[in-house]
């Protein structure tokens, strides 16, 4: 499974980040991105799910 | 609370009010029984012509659509801001980078987003525990005890006027600011009024030229510091953020905070549960966040246009409830029942959009903060039955007095 943050929808909500931060970072202003280029790593599917479908901005997106 | 100039609505659809005490006491209903009636949009002609649209959809729409739609405007009020003698124009506005639209937006809201970033914000965490047990214990034993008046409302103001590099115990002198320009919105402009405005100007006028004389290490004198498009911020733009910073920050939070505990008072489940895991806080302030977000803002129509079939014209208000927003059903499973372990929240209790909440990283610290603390401290309360919970009009919505009764205190 691999995570997209798309950087021209994000607007730094964080909550990927506040929700999975194995999987997101934010830079210094506040704006998303994936970490290891998205692969999630095995266990962490849900938590990439959850980051999805909290995002406000529909920013996120998920590769299977 | 008395009525707005305009008087009592007399219909929803066509003349609604949003700052009058009868949409503060019943805007959910008023939202569905609009949406039911197939008004997804409601006019009125007082503010000098003002739209609500009422769907996550629409909502959504106008945010991101700039082209259409300026942010001169963000608190709508009864001269629109071409009819002000002080306005400043669009693109920049009077309370940079809120108020301000494409290309000056982008600029103005980069020197500030570093400053409440996630990882600035964090650190203040400490500092907040301690506020909020300092409130508590300055509560004594008392077992009455109003959580709006003694709690939620200092807990912003405090944080924000250290980190600004105001004095901390101007706090009354801010809140009634605040008041001033959000609460005041549909009060006759009287000179008593004009003379608070006044007084405003001139305390920040004196505060950002002491910064200027002493610099030191808080946000206005990196505001002082800061360039824009290769030039200093002017003295206006600078005591506009500040502006921007005390408005948007205190009357905001403080509501989310004292939505929150009259929640966990009106819902012995939610607060038992919350007692016991308190690891569930966080999910449960986004859900207080989607079900009593604080905060609705507006726009101004920069053309004459048609707009899913209504005809706006130029300088038309628009509000944008992101707490209607948040309460629709075709956006979200069971959107009026309040469920603090939801999974699936893209509310937009922050905006959407290029204008998302720059404080969003602070205020929800604040307010997990604040629960968890005040959850510790007081494991089981409830509202005191011989008493009114009060709430506030206009943009900003949130209970302005809580008396509690203080069943158990640890």
């Amino acid at each position: 499974m691999r995570v997209h943050v798309d950087p021209s929808k994000c607007q730094g909500h964080n909550r990927c980040y506040a929700l999975a931060p194995e999987l997101f970072d934010v830079d210094d202003y506040g704006n998303a991105f994936e970490l290891n280029d998205g692969v999630v790593p095995a266990g962490l599917e849900d938590k990439a799910r959850l980051a999805l479908a909290n995002c406000p901005e529909f920013a996120i997106s998920i590769e299977e | 609370m008395s009525e707005t100039v305009y008087g009592p609505v007399t219909d929803w659809a066509t003349d609604f009010d949003h700052a009058s005490p009868a949409y503060a006491a019943d805007m959910h209903k008023i939202w569905d029984d609009l949406k039911n009636s197939g008004c997804p949009i409601a006019h009125t002609d007082r503010y000098g012509g003002t739209w609500l649209p009422l769907t996550h959809e629409l909502v959504h729409e106008i945010a991101y659509d700039t082209a259409h739609f300026s942010s001169q405007g963000p608190v709508v009020g009864q001269l629109k801001p071409s009819e002000l003698e002080d306005s400043v124009p669009a693109p920049i506005g009077g309370a940079p980078p809120i108020s301000s639209d494409p290309p000056v937006h982008a600029e103005a809201r980069r020197l500030l987003l570093p400053a409440f970033s996630p990882k600035v914000i964090d650190p203040w965490r400490e500092e907040v525990i301690m506020i909020c047990n300092q409130l508590i214990d300055d509560m004594g034993d008392a077992d009455h005890i109003d959580a709006a008046l003694q709690y939620s409302q200092h807990i912003p103001v405090m944080v924000i006027a250290r980190m600004l590099g105001l004095p901390v115990e101007d706090g009354d002198k801010f809140r009634g600011w605040v008041n001033l320009v959000l609460s005041g919105v549909g009060e006759e402009r009287t000179e008593a009024r004009m003379q608070q405005f006044m007084e405003f100007n001139e305390y920040l006028e004196f505060h950002v030229n002491d910064h200027v004389e002493n610099p030191r290490d808080d946000l206005i004198s990196f505001l002082l510091n800061a360039e824009i498009f290769g030039e200093k911020l002017s003295i206006r733009h600078v005591a506009g953020s500040v502006i921007l910073l005390l408005i948007a920050g205190i009357d905001t939070t403080w509501s989310g905070i004292g939505s929150s505990l009259w929640h966990l008072a009106t819902n012995s489940v939610d607060r038992r549960r919350l007692v016991e895991n308190p690891d569930m806080i966080p999910a449960a302030v986004e859900e207080f966040l989607r079900a009593y977000a604080p905060v609705t803002m507006a726009r101004l129509v920069k053309e004459d246009m048609e707009f899913h079939g209504v005809q706006m014209k130029k300088e038309d208000w628009v509000l944008l409830p992101f707490p209607a927003a948040n309460r629709d059903d075709k956006q979200f499973a069971n959107a009026h029942e309040v469920v603090i372990d939801r999974e699936e929240n893209r509310h937009a209790a922050f905006g959407l959009g290029i204008h998302r909440c720059l404080g969003s990283n602070l205020a929800r610290l604040e307010m997990n903060v604040a629960v968890e603390v005040f959850l510790q401290r007081f494991p089981d309360f409830s509202v005191d039955a011989n008493e009114m919970v009060t709430w506030s009009t206009g943009q900003v919505r949130g209970p302005r007095t809580l008396p509690f009764v203080v069943n158990a205190r640890a």
